[in-house]
Parts: structure tokens; sequence; C-alpha cells
């Protein structure tokens, strides 16, 4: 393994005392984001475009729940700045791994969304291929992706690429022993990681005061020696600004970061939660206000690096992207089901050969 | 008599043990104000208190490991793991000290506790929410393991299951969660480790547990078309296994057939055609056979029903026992 670089102060790990922000709730500018600097206009023109998308998906998406064409669907409305930023922080050549919530952040890398569904429609585990997206599987054991998201990383380091992996976590999948081991590991042999925890307040039904007692989940990275970060979640420009930075740091080689972002998740768990069981309207409304889609857009709008206009075509486009998918989910996809026996081992094996035979038998009779 | 679905049967042991006996608390992922993602404990952490059931970091080494030093502390922890895959985390803490920790330390320190784990499919979930991981635990020397396949064997084993002496491995089969049967409260069943004829039949004995109880049960009716007499043994406890129910049953019908869900290679329903072959060789008119799962990892929902064990494959299957020699099939 490679060496670790010694880091000798604490300090130079520990994340801001308050979380990074360049814009208020009201969407006026703020100067909380400790010499972090300020993402071009072009690229958060991009990121409220895909905000927007984002956001339509999620609702098709759990619109298509609703009529049964999808199995589950675990929104992350509200967490769209999370979501877009670290998609758009990623090179091409760059790796995500991500979880189950985050649909939206592959769609923002380009995965194509009946892909990105096949899992959830329960068609395929997996319905693009990793290594030509640079996209791990959807990952639903909590903080597992975290430990391939460090090796892979070493390994890419190791073979002299300058890559660099994002693993997404959420705030309960901090408490698992993955995720201690993830960055352990990372520290240790100087992995190109950066671990982004999106912190949306519950773990299923779990609040995060039950989760952990930590002053914040970002201070987990020090006793690691991770260099650790917190952000707003619902500020976009914060958000870019901070990821871009953490990946910048890691493909220079000074080891792994831990971002954590503080944000929320408006709807259910899945669309098959209650939440009302565990939580009281009033805050989601409180975090309503605090939307990430909208404070963007009334940032840019207000410095002008948005248009009226603008808004309104990304707007078609996001109705035009949602009406794709809609029409792509609305076709039944011919699944065969002998395709089962495919890929277990590189060979099939005379155990599945024969198996396969027998499911086969049965088809025909019943056909 | 109530009638009451599996969940609720199992909501009702998990309150009359708090209610009975102050040892018992019960923690877990979700298991206060939400109830369980199955609602198995609704509703009472409001009515008993946070103390007697509470949510946990989200660790599920770190639940079975704090709940080990809990029933060393002189509670009975009642732990829930959220679905069979995310037990896994555990297995450490299950295989190398649940299960050993009596053994470790000459009969000193016992653990009475029990793992409540949903598992098997047939419910449409997504990858790693429908594993049938009994083998793993049954294979684990100092474990209990049990499954009902009904809502009162549910009442019944869960009651057992928390008075036990020694920690319980308690499988649910979560397709049958929602079934409502009748249910008394009396504890008048057998006991916990002894397995149960539902349906006495003369010609052939199916052997099944958990979520196949109910399709063996099905299939001995349909059985019925062909001429066949079939009889179900629900096994109720997978480890210890109740050899002198199942082998008189075989004895008597000459023929059996196990139905699991779990991949076949290497599975529980081998232990159980070698330990009858062993006690009824001179009895059989034919090999004991079995239904299983593929094997496969566990399918996409929308293929799932190719992997389960149905009435067809099952019919199939005992039409094989009509045995005439066939050429051995190498495997693996
Ligand atoms: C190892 C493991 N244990 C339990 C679960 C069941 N489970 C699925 S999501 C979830 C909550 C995860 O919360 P968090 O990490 O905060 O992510 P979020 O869903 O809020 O994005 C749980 C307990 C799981 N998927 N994996």
């Amino acid at each position: 393994m490679v060496v670790a670089m010694p880091r000798k102060n604490p300090a130079e790990l520990l994340p801001s005392a308050t979380p990074v922000r360049f814009v208020a709730e009201d969407a006026s500018a703020v100067d909380e984001h400790d010499g972090y600097a300020e993402p071009p206009g072009d690229r958060l023109r991009k990121a409220y475009r895909l905000m927007v998308i984002g956001r339509r998906f999620d609702t098709q998406a759990t619109a298509l729940t609703k009529q049964g064409r999808l199995a589950v669907y675990p929104s992350s409305s509200g967490q769209e700045a999370c979501q877009i930023g670290c998609a758009m922080a990623l090179g091409p050549a760059d790796w995500l791994f991500p979880t189950y919530r985050d649909s939206v952040a592959l769609v923002a890398r380009g995965v194509a969304a009946p892909e990105v569904l096949t899992l959830l429609r329960g068609d395929a585990h997996c319905g693009y291929d990793p290594a030509a997206v640079r996209v791990a599987p959807q990952c639903t054991p909590l903080a597992t992706q975290t430990l391939h998201a460090t090796g892979l990383a070493y390994a890419l380091r190791r073979r002299g690429e300058d890559a660099v992996v994002m693993a997404l976590a959420g705030d309960g999948a901090t408490s698992e022993g993955d995720f201690h081991e993830a960055l352990n590991f990372a520290a240790v042999c100087d992995a190109p990681v950066v671990f982004f925890v999106q912190n949306n307040g519950y773990a299923i039904s779990v609040p995060l005061e039950k989760q952990t007692a930590a002053p914040a989940l970002a201070y987990k990275g020090i006793g690691y020696g991770v260099r650790s970060e917190q952000v707003d979640g619902n500020d976009a420009v914060a958000v870019l600004s901070v990821l871009d930075a953490a990946v910048a740091y890691a493909r220079a080689g000074h080891g792994p970061v831990l971002v954590e972002a503080h944000t929320y998740r408006i709807d259910a768990h899945t669309n098959a939660d209650d939440a009302s069981r565990y939580r009281d309207p009033a805050e989601v409304q409180r975090w309503r206000a605090a939307d990430p889609v909208r404070r963007l857009e009334k940032h840019l709008l207000e410095r002008e690096l948005l248009s009226a206009e603008e808004v309104e075509r990304f707007r078609a486009d996001a109705e035009q992207y949602a009406a794709d998918v809609r029409a792509a989910l609305n076709t039944e996809p011919s699944l065969d089901p002998l395709s089962l026996f495919d890929n277990v081992y590189a060979r099939p094996t005379r155990l599945l050969t024969a198996q396969r035979a027998q499911v086969a038998a049965e088809l025909k009779e019943e056909s | 008599m109530t009638q009451l679905s599996m969940a609720q049967a199992l909501n009702a042991a998990l309150r009359d043990a708090v209610k009975d006996d102050d040892r018992v608390v019960i923690l877990g992922e979700d298991v206060g104000a939400l109830g369980g993602v199955f609602r198995i404990t609704d509703g009472i952490a409001a009515d008993f208190g946070d103390d007697r059931c509470f949510d946990t970091p989200l660790a599920e080494s770190g639940i079975v490991g704090f709940a080990v030093g809990m029933a060393m502390g002189g509670f009975r922890p009642v732990v829930e793991l959220q679905f069979d895959a995310f037990a896994y985390p555990a297995f450490e803490q299950i295989t190398s000290h649940v299960a050993k920790m009596r053994n470790r330390t000459r009969g000193a320190v016992a653990l009475p506790m029990v793992i409540r784990i949903p598992y098997a499919g047939g419910i449409g979930g997504v990858e790693h929410h429908c594993d049938s991981s009994e083998a793993f635990y049954t294979h684990t020397p100092g474990l209990r393991v049990v499954t009902p396949g009904s809502a009162q064997d549910a009442y019944d084993l869960l009651r057992d299951a928390i008075d036990s002496a020694d920690p319980v491995v308690f499988m649910e089969p979560k397709n049958r969660y929602w079934t409502k049967e009748s249910v008394s409260f009396s504890r008048d069943s057998a006991p916990m480790d002894q397995a149960v004829v539902r349906r006495p039949g003369r010609d052939v004995t199916l052997i099944a547990y958990g979520p196949m109880v109910a399709t063996a049960l099905e299939t001995a009716e349909a059985a019925t078309a062909e001429g066949w007499d079939v009889e179900v043994v629900d096994l109720r406890s997978l480890s210890p296994f109740d050899d002198v129910t199942v082998s008189a049953s075989v004895r008597r019908t000459g023929r059996a057939v196990v139905v699991h869900e779990a991949a076949g290679f290497g599975g529980y329903g081998a232990e159980i055609v070698a330990r009858v072959t062993e006690q009824c060789f001179h009895y059989l008119h034919a090999p004991v056979l079995r239904v299983t799962g593929l094997d496969i990892p566990y399918p996409p929902p929308k293929l799932e029903r190719h992997q389960l064990p149905h009435v067809d494959r099952i019919l199939d299957t005992i039409a094989r026992l009509q045995w005439q020699d066939q050429p051995v099939v190498a495997s693996a």
C-alpha cells in the first residue's frame, strides 16, 4: 500500500464550524463560504437546468409507482442540489457509487432514465453497464459500497490514473461499520475518494439525534485522518463549490475527503412508507421553504445569470424528459426467464444447465 | 380465538412477553415510532415506553453485539433485523458470539435472546430483500432456529423463543405476514422444537417449513386429483430438527419430498434428506427428493415466480417418486 501522507495538525482536518453557504434561504447572497470559490455562472445555470429536470424525473417516477409501473421508488425530492452537485463534480473518467436514493444523480450523470429505473421496476438488478458509464450498481445494503469505492479509488491510483471516486451515503449509513472501515482504509492508503453524506434528517423513521451524538456527521472524518467539510445541502452553489474543491483535493493526491450536506427528504422514505408516523408536517413545511430548486432559480434570476425565458425553456425540457420517461416505461419489456441462468458464473455449471432445461420445459408447457 | 394476520400475531406475542416479563426489551431499526417496516412492533413503544422498545443506530453488528451485552446484564433482548440480507453485517456477532457464549464460558454465561429476521421472497421485493438465509444459521451449533408457517404458530413460537434459555434465530416468512387466521393465546401448542403433522396422508410426506407450509398444503389438496394422499409435516424448528416426528411420518408413507425456497445446493434440505435416509432407509420406496429454489442469486421481482417452488413443481416431483433408476447426473 501507498504510505499515507502524515496529517499532523488535526485542525486541518476539521470542517468549518457551520455549513458552508453562498445563498441564504431567501436567495440572497451570504458570505459563509470560508474561502471556497464561487462556481462560474454558466456552471450554475447548467446545475439549475439539471435540477429542474431532476425534480421532474423524481415526480414522474413517484407517479409511476402509483400506476404500478414501478415496484418502489425512493424519492430524493428536496435533495436536488446534492444529487446534481455530485454528478457535476465528477469528470467522465471518475466513478460514482450511488445508493437506491440517488436515481436523480444517475440521471444527471447521463445514465438513460429507463436504465436507471430498471432496478426499481423489477426487471433486473442493474439496468446499465457500470463500467461504460462509470457508475456502480445502485447499492441497497447500507454503506457496503463505500468500501468498494475506496478499493477502486486505490486501484485506479495504483494504475497511474488520476480518477476520483465519489461514494454516496445517507446519514443512517454512517452508523454502519463498513462506513467507518472505508474511512479508515481510504485514509491509510491515501485513496482519492470523496465520501459524500446526504444528511436528510432521517434513516427511514429514525431521526439524526438517535443516529449520532456527534456535533455533525462531518466530524466523523477527523478520527480517521480524513479531511472533512460540511455544507448547506439545499444551496446548490455551496454544494458545487465544496464538491469541486473536494474532488480537486483528492485528484491532487492529498487523500480522501468527507463532505456532509445538511438537507432534507421532503417525501416519505419510499412510496411504501408512512412518514406521518414519525415526523411533524410542520417540519416538512419549514423545509419546503428551503427548497433548493427555487432558491437557486431566484438567486440566479436576481443576479441576471438566468433569464425568465431560460426558466421556461428548462421547464419545457423537463416536461419533454418526463414524457419520454413515461413513454419508455409504459411499454412492458419482454423478459426472458432463461436469462436467470446467465451470469451466475463465467461459464454455466452443469447444475444450472439442468435447472435451465427444467424451467425451459415449464415455459413450453405454459405456452 | 381472534382473527389475526401473522404480523398481528407476532405483535401480540411481543406485547404479551413485554407485559409478562420486565426483562424483555425490543430493539432494532425503526421498531419505535414506526413500529418496524412490517409493523410487527406497532404501538409497543407508545404503550410500554421507549426503554422497552427502542430504535437503535443503524448498525446490525452493533444491534446484535449490544444485545449480547444486554443479555449478559440480565435482560432478554428481542432484536429485529430488518430484512434477511441486512442481517449479514451481524453475522460475525451471531455466529462467533451469540451462538458460542454458553460454550465459551463453560456454561457460566447464557444468552437468552431472540433475533427476528423477516426472510424469503414472494413479495416483489428488490435485491437483497428476499434471501432465504436459514442454512447459515442452522449450520451454526449453539443457535436455535425456528420459523412459523401460520399466524397461530407465529404467536406460540415467538412466546417460546423469548422464554428460551438459548438464543433463537426467529425467521419470519414475509409472504405470510398478511394472511389472517384465527389465533388463540392459550399457548397449548406443541413445544418449540417439535414438528407437527399439518395434514395426515398415506402415500407421501411433504416436509416443509415457513413460507412453504402453505404451498405444501395447497399441493396436498391438488394431489387428491391425481389420487395421491399427501401428508404435510411443518417442521417449525429447523434446529434442533425433530427426527422423531419426521421419521415416523416417512416410515408410514415410505416416500418423502422436502420443499424449501432457498437454493438447493448445500441447502438445509440436504440435511433433512440425509437424516431421513439414515433413519428410514428400509422403509423407503424411493429416494427422498427435494424441491427448492433455483441455484441462482434471488431474481428481480418480475421473474421471481420462476425461482419459487410452486404446486406444479412439487406435483411433478411427487410423480417422480414412482422411482426408476436414472443415469447419474453430475452437478456443479
Ligand atoms: C445493512 C442494511 N440495513 C438495513 C437496511 C434497510 N434500510 C433501507 S434504507 C434504510 C435507512 C437508510 O437511511 P439513510 O442512510 O439515512 O439514507 P436515506 O434513505 O435517508 O437516504 C434502512 C434501515 C439496509 N438497506 N441495509
